[in-house]
């Protein structure tokens, strides 16, 4: 378990650090290392899991099993590449003056405690830490949203907060009464918030607390993970704030926000024995599916565009897991594995499209292959793998979404071919002219570190064609967790 | 014996109003740093005005002449079955709330009929406004009442107060929020600051005293008698309803004399909180009022809902 | 079971759930930012007073921690400084009136009722009949939001927000008797992270559009304006 510990301390130490350092040329290096760091610790932590299987800590405050772990490691990594692309991304936005030292300073430190925030989610045993944490995040980022001091900016990150904020104090009703519930049957103590203890003891809870419980906290979390239709926040924050930042809080918050979601599903489904939390999840997460997939038409912003995009792939996870069989929930937890890594690749790319432009207009962005090869091809393949084009992961994740919707609810599978015809054609349409086109005048190619695009875009490759042995493993152990049955 | 009980009670009710208003008086001067005039001076008033002979103007007709007496009339006998030292009265019999509500919609609306009979502007006016600020204080004032009538399974002034009475000390959040309620009716319905002024005759702001301008003589001596029984029914319901403790249960003379002492204390520390009041708050805009009355009623309507939701009894399901 | 044969104690906590909701009442009716920030810190105090009655009476010393803290936060802290940026911002003599107030305040009582009857199953099936009070909290909470729709000034919102926190806390400390330390010491820091924020935002938002009527943030729209 310890870990686990070490996993928590780097960012915090991180965040001291920059706190102090953040305005100076090494600091993106410092973020790099933290975030190195970290992924070596959650590397150890699974392989310890792996080994010797769940673990809880001393305390029963942290607890790590195969659900959580592999979160873990996505997040580390993801938070690693992007920190590697944010070094120079955020050294260019200083020179060209949108930034100051003390933003910087900020900026650097807040990624770390928005680390520290989203490993707290995952590795915590006590559903309201998780709480505190959720929001945690939230004031760590909200006041990078509005970094640049635009107006726009200022509208963004104060629509988020106010949203994100009164969303999640409804999570906190559901926590309130998940509490309630169990002091009843456990009695008073500290130990009736340990999702350990209310897993075990879930069949003794009472439904009806658990159910009204379940409608706060998908209402909480859901507005964080931007389900439609609680997703206003969403787009504003993404397109507003700097970009590896959009890049971190759709590769990590909305995964994360999920995982709390399916966390609390668990508790509810082992104590009503019925499949209200499903429908619940299956009936927002389908409705994000398609409203999203349809606002992607409407779109101007280049960020607001993949955005949606994440609407609509979250609401593609939360209704996978709503269906609830191993196969769909097998399903979701590879489509949390894929879009994770595509959008946070997507937006590294789309901040390098919008720096070589110097607008995020998607009518004023043009000709990106000509400019610069890299970007546009990243650009248009990143887009490919996301709109579900075979042979990239995405296929295959949300092939095996419909295939278990297919099999449970057939008669949902014309929708949700419907969503996938409309958010292709969604994000076509503006992408064509984009990456072709004709070449602005005076536009030139800009500094750019494109390997984290290229890794993150390689291993979705890689997932579509075969999903290596101890990640199918994984997959298969925290299936087994949350649907009770393995995959067959 | 409890019949001669009851009249003395009515009695004693009447006498006493004039003296509550001298008391208010008294006190709201003391506050403003004003020398007060004697507490005797509202029965001084009265015996000058009842001395008096009253004018009718030219165009009234009968109803002109006829309100005062069916306001004091009314009044009185709303007064004669309102508890005030003793419940269990013979009377009490009759001491239903919504009666006393009917008590006082017919003087008002005699007191209307004969500001608008004179046919000058300002009665006019002020049976009209006399009238909005009625429509929209009854339905606060009727939903506090019910629900202490919700609390108490009765209507009956006399035997909600046994009620409270028996259940000892409970602390009703339905209570807090009627009490409050009703005090702001009691205000407005009363004609004091800050919905009304009634010691002054400042033409655009007058309420009462608009509908009663061309009244003179003992006519007004009437009128203004009827009015503060008026505020003392007002006092003596809230003080009896939600503080019942004290008033007599039995006819010993103990009993009986306590009861009074009581009623005393409690109605002079009513008065004090409505001077102070009158002291701090000034009066507020014609078209504020209703804002002021719909808070009334939300209070009411707060109090009915906590009745429900945090006292009711609860079926398990 | 009805009110009568409850103890003294869980009468208290009756009346008090029914005085915080009339706080929340107030707020939603209050037009000058500065009495809305007092009534506010008047429902911290009230909330701190509950709090630290159901530690007393039922023996929960942690709960004297999270009296004092809330005393602290809610009573103190946040409404002083709310109240100072008021007065450097020059809006103590703002009004933020509301468009229909009549309309308002009957939306609130009905949500009073909506909170009755979404808690009803919780209620009966809850041993203690001062469970009652979860309707209670619950209103606040939908009364915050309520408060946060029908207002246009920033701070009116951050109140707004900080009174659906109180309601969260009401139902935890009277359902639950608070939480366990270390949750509750998080959602402390939180609230007072979140205040700093907010107060970070203001001067953010006045830069920006030179008021604090968030009515007048509406430069990002799906339409294309």
């Amino acid at each position: 378990m310890i870990a686990v510990v070490v996993l928590l301390l780097i960012p915090l130490a991180g965040m001291a650090l920059l706190a102090l350092r953040g305005d100076t040329p090494k600091a993106g290096r410092i973020n790099v290392r933290c975030n190195a760091l970290a992924l070596a610790a959650s590397l150890w932590i699974a392989i310890d899991v792996l080994v010797h299987g769940p673990r809880l800590s001393a305390g029963q405050l942290l607890y790590i099993d195969s659900f959580n772990v592999y979160l873990v490691v996505l997040t580390a990594f993801v938070g690693l590449t992007t920190s590697v692309f944010s070094g120079p991304y955020m050294a260019h936005e200083r020179e060209i003056g949108r930034l100051n030292p003390r933003r910087l300073r900020l900026y650097y430190a807040m990624y770390q405690g928005f680390m520290l925030a989203m490993y707290l989610v995952l590795t915590t045993n006590n559903m309201g830490v998780m709480w505190v944490a959720m929001e945690g995040a939230t004031l760590a980022t909200v006041l990078l949203v509005s970094l640049y001091r635009t107006p726009e900016s200022v509208e963004a990150a104060w629509k988020y907060f106010i949203l994100c904020g009164v969303g999640i104090a409804q999570a906190l009703f559901g926590t309130v009464l998940l509490y309630f519930a169990a002091e009843q049957k456990l009695g008073i103590g500290g130990d009736a918030l340990l999702w350990t203890v209310l897993h075990d003891n879930a069949g003794a809870l009472d439904p009806a607390i658990l159910s009204l419980a379940f409608v706060f906290l998908l209402v909480g979390y859901g507005t964080k993970i931007g389900l439609v239709p609680l997703h206003q926040w969403l787009p504003d924050a993404h397109s507003e704030g700097p970009t590896p930042m959009s890049a971190i809080l759709s590769g990590l918050l909305l995964n994360d926000a999920l995982y709390a979601v399916v966390r609390c599903k668990m508790l509810v489904d082992a104590s009503l024995g019925t499949h209200l939390a499903g429908t619940l999840m299956m009936g927002f997460g389908l409705l994000s599916f398609l409203v999203a997939a349809l606002f992607l038409h409407r779109q101007t912003d280049i960020k607001r565009l993949f955005s949606y995009s994440s609407i609509e792939h979250m609401g593609l996870m939360t209704f996978a897991f709503g269906v609830g069989s191993p196969w769909a929930t097998f399903a979701a937890l590879f489509h949390m594995t894929t879009h994770s890594l595509t959008k946070s690749a997507i937006f590294v790319t789309v901040g390098h499209a919008a720096q070589l432009a110097g607008t995020q207009r998607m009518d004023r962005i043009r000709g990106l292959i000509l400019t610069q090869p890299a970007i546009g091809w990243g650009l248009l393949i990143g887009t490919l793998a996301i709109a579900g084009f075979p042979p990239f992961g995405v296929f295959a994740s949300e092939f095996l979404v419909l295939v278990a919707t297919m099999h449970d609810y057939p008669w949902l599978t014309p929708l949700l071919l419907l969503g996938v015809g409309l958010a292709f054609a969604g994000l076509f349409r503006h992408l064509q002219p984009m990456v072709y086109g004709d070449v602005p005048e005076g536009q030139k190619a800009i500094p750019a570190n494109l390997w984290p695009v290229m890794l993150h875009l390689a291993m979705v490759l890689w997932l579509g064609l075969s999903i290596p042995t101890f990640l199918g493993h994984w997959f298969n152990q925290a299936t087994h967790l949350i649907s009770g049955a393995f995959p067959q | 014996m409890a019949w001669l009980l009851a009249i003395l009670q009515t009695l004693l009710f009447v006498g006493a109003a004039p003296l509550l208003a001298g008391w208010i008086k008294w006190i709201k001067c003391r506050l403003q740093n004003r020398k007060a005039p004697s507490l005797l001076q509202p029965y001084r008033e009265l015996r000058k005005l009842y001395r008096k002979q009253p004018i009718m103007p030219y165009p009234a007709s009968w109803i002109f002449r006829a309100t005062p007496y069916i306001v004091f009339a009314s009044t009185v006998l709303a007064a004669a079955f309102v508890p005030l030292v003793a419940v269990n009265l013979p009377t009490a019999r009759i001491a239903d709330v919504i009666v006393l509500v009917g008590f006082f919609a017919l003087g008002r609306t005699f007191q209307v009929l004969a500001g608008m009979d004179i046919g000058t502007a300002f009665g006019g006016m002020g049976s009209s406004r006399e009238m909005t600020i009625s429509s929209l204080a009854e339905p606060a004032m009727l939903m506090a009442v019910f629900t202490l009538a919700m609390s108490a399974h009765t209507t009956n002034l006399s035997q909600a107060m046994n009620y409270v009475l028996d259940t000892g000390l409970v602390l009703r959040p339905s209570f807090v929020f009627a009490m409050g309620g009703l005090m702001l009716v009691a205000v407005a319905e009363t004609g004091r600051i800050p919905v009304d002024n009634p010691a002054t005759h400042l033409e655009l702001t007058m309420i009462h005293e608009a509908m009663i301008l061309e009244y003179s003589g003992r006519w007004l001596a009437l009128i203004e008698w009827a009015s503060q029984i008026k505020l003392m029914l007002y006092g003596v319901l809230i003080a009896n309803i939600f503080f019942p403790w004290g008033i007599a249960q039995d006819f010993s003379l103990e009993a009986l004399g306590f009861g009074a002492v009581v009623i005393g204390l409690k109605l002079s520390l009513l008065a004090m909180m409505l001077a102070l009041s009158e002291a701090l708050f000034a009066k507020m805009r014609i078209f504020r009022v209703q804002e002021y009355l719909s808070f009334a009623y939300l209070l009411s309507v707060l109090g009915m809902l906590s009745h429900i939701i945090l006292e009711a009894a609860r079926v398990h399901h | 079971m009805s009110i009568t044969e409850l103890t003294l104690y869980q009468q208290a906590i009756l009346l008090l759930a029914g005085l915080i909701a009339l706080t929340s009442f107030l707020m939603l009716g209050q037009s000058r930012l500065v009495r809305l920030v007092l009534v506010f810190a008047l429902q911290g105090v009230l909330l701190a007073a509950t709090t630290s009655m159901v530690a007393y009476v039922l023996e929960f010393p942690h709960l004297y921690i999270s009296a004092g803290l809330t005393l602290l936060l809610k009573g103190i802290l946040i409404p002083i400084m709310l109240y100072r940026l008021i007065y450097r911002m020059g809006l103590h003599r703002e009004m933020d009136t509301l468009e229909n107030p009549a309309r308002v305040m009957m939306g609130g009582a009905s949500l009073v009722v909506f909170s009755y009857y979404v808690s009803l199953p919780v209620v009966a099936h809850s041993p203690l009949v001062t469970l009652n009070a979860i309707a209670v909290s619950l209103a606040v909470v939908l009364l915050g939001m309520l408060l946060m729709i029908t207002r246009r000034q920033a701070v009116a919102h951050v109140v707004g927000f900080m009174s659906i926190e109180n309601g969260l806390f009401f139902a935890a400390v009277v359902s639950t008797y608070g939480m366990p330390m270390v949750v509750e010491l998080g959602v402390a820091a939180d609230v007072l992270v979140a205040t700093v924020v907010f107060g970070v935002f203001f001067f953010q938002i006045r830069a920006s559009i030179d008021s604090l009527n968030v009515d007048r943030l509406s430069k990002l729209s799906e339409v294309e304006k």
